[in-house]
């Protein structure tokens, strides 16, 4: 590490407390968080904090919360889990409100998306040699032996 | 006519911590998993907005790419940190420095005031490094 100050680039203070407020949304996304719990971990007033994490951001810190839920509800869905433990456990109170989140921001619905990852993990799982480049198969003498049958899921 | 970049390859000592560094430090996000045998995989990430474009976090050890010797030198060579992989771009680069700081990023330079814009240069956890520079290498980086 070089001898550069970290307190030498403009207004630090503020970029500390806001890189603050999107970690605290970050980790606590599934809890019943809202703008007065996140600027208060800023230590801003709402609108001032709301108008600085825009600036940051190109988001609001609402907007930024709903999207990170949906995303860890993308990731939930991927692990197998139902719809309604992707929809609670991230936060929602109601399946109607993140069904339509959902689709707004992903574009499909939450069982349309698990469907088509199942449909595609189990093509993979059957011929993982077609999602390889294969310059990387052979690099990787994965073109020697295609025998995957033992490979767990 | 070449048309785009598709895949790359990182060289990583260890997968799974390179993982854990790409996708719960970097935000990256997984493209591939594909358990390829013992001891094997095909591991590619993407930076969050750019998802045509894949790195593999390739593992150095000895195997039919590399023998022992070479597998030793190279990892040599990435701990000492001579592999630069690429330049990131970011929307803020101070807040993204605080929030890869936060999570025990380790920089090499802090944003910086370049003659050519702002830049900073941190490791990965095998070793490569990365310069950071704002989206626009014109912007002076601070937005608030």
């Amino acid at each position: 590490m070089n001898n550069i100050s970290t307190e030498e680039y403009p207004k630090v203070y503020l970029y500390r407390r806001i890189v603050q407020a999107k970690l605290y949304i970050d980790s606590n996304y599934a809890e019943r968080i809202g703008i007065d719990n996140i600027s208060d971990e800023a230590h801003f007033s709402k609108y001032h904090f709301i108008r600085l994490f825009r600036e940051i951001y190109g988001t609001t810190p609402h907007q930024y919360l709903k999207n990170v839920r949906i995303m860890r509800a993308q990731q939930i869905l991927k692990e197998g889990k139902s719809i309604s433990d992707a929809c609670f456990s991230v936060g929602f109170d109601s399946l109607s409100s993140f069904s339509g989140l959902f689709k707004k921001i992903i574009g499909q619905s939450p069982s349309s998306y698990a469907k088509q990852y199942r449909n595609i993990s189990k093509e993979i799982s059957r011929t993982p040699l077609a999602y390889i480049p294969s310059c990387f198969t052979y690099q990787h003498g994965w073109l020697e032996n295609r025998n995957f049958e033992d490979v767990e899921e | 006519m070449i048309t785009k970049m598709n895949v790359t390859t990182i060289h990583v000592i260890d997968q799974e911590r390179a993982y854990d560094f790409y996708i719960n430090k970097l935000g990256f996000k997984l493209v591939n998993d594909i358990p390829m045998g013992p001891d094997s995989r095909w591991l590619t990430v993407s930076p969050p907005e750019q998802p045509d474009l894949q790195l593999g976090l390739f593992p150095v050890k000895e195997s039919k790419m590399f023998t022992k010797e070479v597998a030793d030198n190279l990892i040599d060579l990435i701990q000492k940190g001579i592999f630069g992989c690429g330049v990131l771009t970011c929307n803020d680069i101070y807040a993204t420095y605080e929030e890869l700081k936060a999570k025990g990023v380790e920089f090499i330079k802090a944003p910086t005031k370049e003659f050519y814009g702002t830049q900073a240069l941190f490791k990965d956890d095998s070793g490569n490094f990365f310069s950071l520079q704002p989206l626009n290498n014109f912007d002076k980086g601070d937005k608030i």
